[in-house]
């Protein structure tokens, strides 16, 4: 009996390592395992047998039992893995074709050059203030030391709605709005549209944007100037710009710089872009003049501050290398999309 | 401001490449906008005289030349201008040569004749006809007969010189001179300059005998000079004048005007030089002029003056705007004989306001309206006598007039050296100040530590001001860079300001592209969008000088902006565009008060399938995002800019949230779009005031929904928001959401009706809710839609 048992054991394995579908692993099942089958023919047998070896016997016989269907369950896992496998296979696709996006759009280049800017400062401990476009002569000039008939007023062809509201022609107003609210320590940025009657151009265009810089405490210095610019530049640019700072004149700041960086085409060699220079104009700075704290009553031999303007196209027109300022202004979607 | 450096060597050693050079001064504060070497491009082009001239045998056009250009041989050269002839005196470019473009000469045959060089045009040698002082006739340049035979062409015309273009600010009218930049060069290379002592002979005669000099507002005039020159003879100038001026950009005219130009640039003063015939009575007054009083210019033109405006008058006319140009009557001609030499100092803004009156700015008056030297007068006149006894085209006469008016010295400022370190950040020895100060002719008393600017100087006002001429030659470069410190600051943005980067999210992701436009318009703009004659959005903020009509006021609504940006893609054949702007329109108040700038977001769609549902979609979604809660949309049929029957109104806790809707056909048409415009636009600040700020986690449901479909018919004309809010109102707290699946008009539908049908869903945050219950509420809702509505259920 033992014999015939271990005969079942074999042929079972035989057939199920040949089995090739769930149906012939049923079959196998049936035929070994079945009510009907070889392993339950042999066990009825088992009356016949003595009571010490019934339970030898009816050991291996379950032992051959559970073998079986581990057997006949691996197959089945093996089986429905190929299965799978096959069905897959056959579920291939192009995963060259296009996706299938939701159209999305994009915020102006000028707003994403403007954020960038403002989170730099942000990191510094700036905040950002807002103020009116058509301003008072007295904010955009007077105040900043520029009165009525200073030459520097010709730099800045002025629109004027009356004769003392003009649409402002910088962002430096803001300066002095700012010192008349708010007492030292200052750290503020004031970005936004100014105006100046330029005709449209390649590189002019009579409504531009501006970022208005202001750091007012007691014993800022000059080199705090270069410090926090260079910074500025360095999170714009990368750290391999070079920054330099050369002397210039604005009637607001004294001393006034204007910062240059090394070319971003060329590095520093000269190109078209920098005009074989090597340098790069990127924005106005300087000491706040001493005239104009007092003007928004801020004691100048307590306190001292730095001021700087950034042009947002400019700065735009370099990163993006765009070669028409009109772009901007344009807005073909041909344009927008691809920032 | 042009600078030959050869000039500069006039008054100092320096002896640096041009790069070099420049990079210094820009560094030092003298910007330099670039620099030119003249002829550089130009080799081996010799004058030559031309001995004979046969037409070619071959041609029609050519002519073979024998020409002499002292090299010692005769050469033969083949010529195609029209103008070669014998006996001329031309630029010959020989074997080797090079000209501009580089272009190389060499012995070549044309057809069949050996040519050996080339005879030029200034064209071809790059010698533009300002260098020439004139405009030379078509062909080869012929040069004047006396001209010697074998010169460099570029000695000839000046043209081995470098000439430094400087970027001059608008507080150093001093650097807008030879002299002014030579000071500065001396300071940046820390070298010595000298200015040449000035000597000339006078005659035994004085001026004062026969010329009377009197200043009537010695506000406006602080100081005039003058010196006289007789036995005039007009002529050009000698050829290195002529080179100097030309290479700072001035034409050479005659010998007389040449100095005074010549000394303009040199000192920065500008000179007038009037011909004494023509001042009657022999006397110069300076006075105001006459209201209304006319003056013909040099230039040959009428100027129609005012009362603010000073004049230089003889006896009985006025003779010269003052500082501005002289008159037509009065300038040098030909045949003078005796001239005036004018040195004045005059106020600047009056010459400013003057210049700007007239419409007039002339190389004079825009150095005197940013404010001269009172000193430099004198100097500059003596100068110009020198140059006349040099040039021996006259006879100074002895004695100068010198009339002053009312001037102020420069005080002297407090020198706190700590004072200038603390405020750079530098650690800069008072030595190394006082060298700086002294290379600037700034004054130093350490004694009562003060410093005295010179007269020149009159930028120089304050202590920042002099730590600014200590920091340029110390150089910026050398100064530290630091961090602020101090008290911290946070920084941040306001909840406005994030606000805003919410919506510019919002729209981005939904497909929106921003736009940057223009905030001023046209007045026609709002006639484009049929605003009426009398809607307050007519009443604009007006520029007064705008650069034309179509940007002369400030926009009081961004819907023909956005338009204008629809209309340019949609020109651009650009299939759909979904845009939006975050920009200012400009409320005007009172006269003299600045106007509100209230911000807006212009919203703006055409093309891909898009209907009102869109924009309206977009709206919504946008305002979910930020949490604006209570959003009603109401219908609007009578704003003319949209379609009557496609227009909402939006609001929310009382406010107008703004408007959206199909733009008008006829006002598409009229910016040229063929398709269905959607345009919106939106307020900020009342968007801003809705937002709900305290957003609050509600606990997910634990007990289920049920839903119910309820459809109707209804009449056509019941707005679907009327139907929500009966179903709202009458289905008590366990009603949790209702949704519009289906709303349709036609087939088996009556006659003026519309069949809608809602999803509603039921909710008990406590229990599970029995069928009773919910039947109980939909019943209600259902008997409320055919009382209130007279809705059929379906």
């Amino acid at each position: 009996m033992k014999q015939k048992l271990e005969e079942i054991r074999n042929a079972a394995h035989t057939t199920l390592a040949d089995a090739l579908s769930l149906d012939a692993l049923e079959e196998a099942r049936i035929k070994f395992l079945g009510k009907k089958g070889e392993l339950t023919a042999v066990l009825k047998g088992m009356g016949k047998l003595s009571a010490e070896e019934r339970p030898k016997i009816g050991a291996l016989a379950n032992e051959i039992r559970s073998a079986i269907e581990n057997e006949i369950e691996s197959k089945k896992a093996e089986i429905a893995s190929k299965l799978e496998e096959i069905k897959l296979k056959a579920e291939v696709l192009d995963v060259t074709m296009p996706g299938r996006a939701k159209k999305t759009g994009e915020i102006h280049p000028l707003t994403k050059v403007m954020n960038n800017i403002k989170e730099t400062f942000i990191g510094m401990g700036f905040e950002i203030a807002d103020g009116p476009e058509v301003e008072y002569d007295y904010y955009n000039f007077e105040a900043l030391n520029i009165p009525k008939n200073h030459p520097a007023r010709d730099t800045q062809d002025t629109f004027y709605v009356s004769d003392n509201i003009v649409l402002r022609t910088q962002t430096s107003g803001m300066q002095v709005r700012v010192m008349e609210k708010q007492k030292p320590p200052i750290r503020i940025i004031a970005p936004g549209k100014v105006y100046r009657s330029d005709a449209v151009d390649a590189t002019h265009s009579p409504v531009f944007h501006q970022i208005e810089g202001l750091v007012v405490d007691k014993g800022v210095t000059m080199a705090d100037l270069k410090g926090t610019l260079e910074m500025f530049i360095h999170r714009l640019y990368g750290d391999q710009t070079k920054v330099r700072f050369r002397p210039h004149h604005f009637p607001f700041t004294e001393p006034s710089a204007e910062l240059d960086i090394s070319c971003f085409k060329c590095g520093g060699k000269g190109c078209p872009v920098c005009k074989g220079e090597g340098w790069i104009e990127i924005l106005g700075c300087g000491m706040v003049h001493p005239k104009v704290l007092s003007n928004c009553g801020i004691d100048p031999e307590i306190y001292s501050g730095f001021a700087f303007g950034i042009g947002l196209e400019r700065i735009a027109m370099g990163k993006y290398d765009i070669n028409d300022l009109r772009l901007f202004f344009e807005n073909d979607l041909r344009f927008l999309s691809q920032f | 401001m042009k600078l030959p450096l050869s000039w500069l060597n006039d008054y100092m050693d320096i002896d640096v490449t041009p790069k070099e050079y420049s990079d210094t001064l820009t560094m030092t504060g003298s910007k330099v906008e670039g620099y030119e070497n003249m002829g550089e491009e130009l080799e081996n082009v010799v004058t030559g005289k031309v001995l004979t001239c046969e037409p070619h045998p071959d041609s029609d056009h050519l002519s073979v030349c024998t020409v002499d250009a002292g090299t010692g041989e005769i050469l033969q050269i083949v010529c195609g201008a029209p103008n070669v002839k014998a006996d001329i005196i031309v630029p010959v470019a020989l074997n080797g040569a090079k000209l501009p473009g580089g272009i190389k000469i060499k012995k070549t045959k044309m057809r069949g004749v050996e040519s050996n060089g080339m005879l030029c045009s200034h064209e071809e040698l790059g010698i533009s006809e300002d260098v020439l002082g004139y405009e030379p006739e078509y062909g080869i340049l012929i040069l004047p007969d006396d001209t010697q035979i074998g010169k460099d062409i570029r000695d000839i015309y000046g043209l081995n010189e470098t000439v430094v273009e400087f970027e001059i600010t608008s507080n150093r009218p001093d650097c807008f001179s030879i002299i002014g930049l030579a000071r500065e060069t001396a300071a940046s290379f820390n070298k010595k300059f000298t200015v040449p002592e000035i000597k000339f002979t006078q005659n035994g005669e004085n001026i004062a005998d026969t010329l009377s000099v009197e200043v009537l507002d010695k506000d406006k005039c602080k100081r005039y000079c003058a010196r006289m020159v007789k036995n005039v003879k007009i002529a050009p100038s000698p050829s290195w004048m002529q080179q100097r001026l030309t290479a700072c950009g001035v034409r050479p005219i005659n010998n007389i005007v040449d100095i005074t130009n010549y000394v303009l640039l040199e000192y920065g003063q500008p000179m007038h030089a009037f011909d004494l015939r023509d001042i009657e009575d022999n006397k110069i007054t300076v006075r105001r002029a006459e209201q209304g009083e006319v003056i013909k210019t040099l230039d040959d033109k009428d100027r129609t003056l005012t009362s603010d405006d000073l004049v230089i008058a003889d006896g009985k006319r006025a003779v010269a705007v003052a500082g501005v140009m002289g008159g037509f009557n009065s300038e040098v001609k030909d045949d003078t004989t005796t001239v005036v030499f004018e040195s004045a100092t005059f106020d600047a803004s009056s010459v400013r306001l003057t210049a700007q009156r007239i419409g007039l700015r002339t190389e004079a008056s825009s150095r005197y309206e940013k404010g001269l030297d009172y000193n430099n007068t004198v100097p500059a006149v003596e100068r110009a006598c020198q140059l006349v006894e040099m040039l021996g085209c006259g006879e100074n006469v002895g004695g100068m007039i010198d009339v002053m008016g009312n001037v102020t010295d420069m005080k002297p400022l407090p020198f706190r050296p700590d004072k200038i370190n603390a405020f750079l950040g530098t650690d800069m020895p008072t030595d190394d100040m006082v060298k700086i100060f002294s290379a600037l002719e700034i004054k130093t008393d350490l004694k009562n530590m003060t410093v005295t600017p010179p007269s020149f100087r009159p930028d120089l006002t304050g202590e920042a001001d002099i730590a600014e001429e200590a920091a340029r030659f110390y150089g910026y470069d050398k100064i530290p860079v630091t961090l602020l410190s101090g008290e911290a600051t946070c920084g941040k943005k306001t909840p406005r300001q994030k606000v805003g980067d919410d919506i510019n999210d919002a729209l981005t992701s939904q497909g929106l592209y921003e736009i940057y436009t223009y905030t001023f318009v046209s007045p026609s703009s709002l006639d484009k969008i049929n605003v009426a004659p009398d809607s307050p959005l007519r009443k604009m903020v007006k520029i007064t000088n705008p650069l034309g009509e179509d940007t002369s006021v400030m926009r009081t609504t961004t819907i023909a902006s956005m338009l204008d940006i629809l209309a340019r893609n949609y020109n651009y054949r650009n299939a759909e565009a979904r845009l939006f702007e975050v920009g200012k329109v400009f409320i005007p108040r009172n006269e003299g008060e600045l106007p509100r700038e209230p911000l807006k977001i212009s919203l703006g769609i055409y093309g891909g399938g898009t209907d009102f549902y869109d924009i309206k979609g977009v709206c919504e979604n946008m305002f979910g995002r930020l949490h604006v809660e209570g959003v009603s949309y109401e219908a609007v049929t009578d704003d003319q800019t949209f379609h009557p029957g496609r227009c909402a109104l939006i609001k929310a806790g009382g406010k107008k949230l703004g408007v959206i809707g199909e733009i008008h056909p006829s006002v598409s048409k009229r910016f040229g779009i063929d398709t269905p415009v959607y345009v919106g636009e939106l307020d900020f600040e009342n968007i801003f005031l809705n937002i709900k700020s305290d957003v609050k986690f509600k606990e997910l449901p634990k007990f289920p929904a049920v839903t119910r479909d309820i459809a109707m018919l209804v009449d056509k004309s019941v707005p679907v928001a009327q139907i929500e809010a009966v179903i709202r109102k009458s289905s008590g707290k366990t009603l949790e959401s209702i949704e519009l699946f289906d709303v349709y008009e036609g087939e088996q539908i009556p006659e003026g009706k519309k069949s809608v049908a809602y999803s509603a869903v039921y909710r008990a945050a406590d229990r599970s809710l029995t069928g009773e219950e919910v039947q109980k509420s939909f019943d209600k809702a259902v008997k409320n839609l055919e009382a209130r509505l007279g809705a059929q259920l379906r």
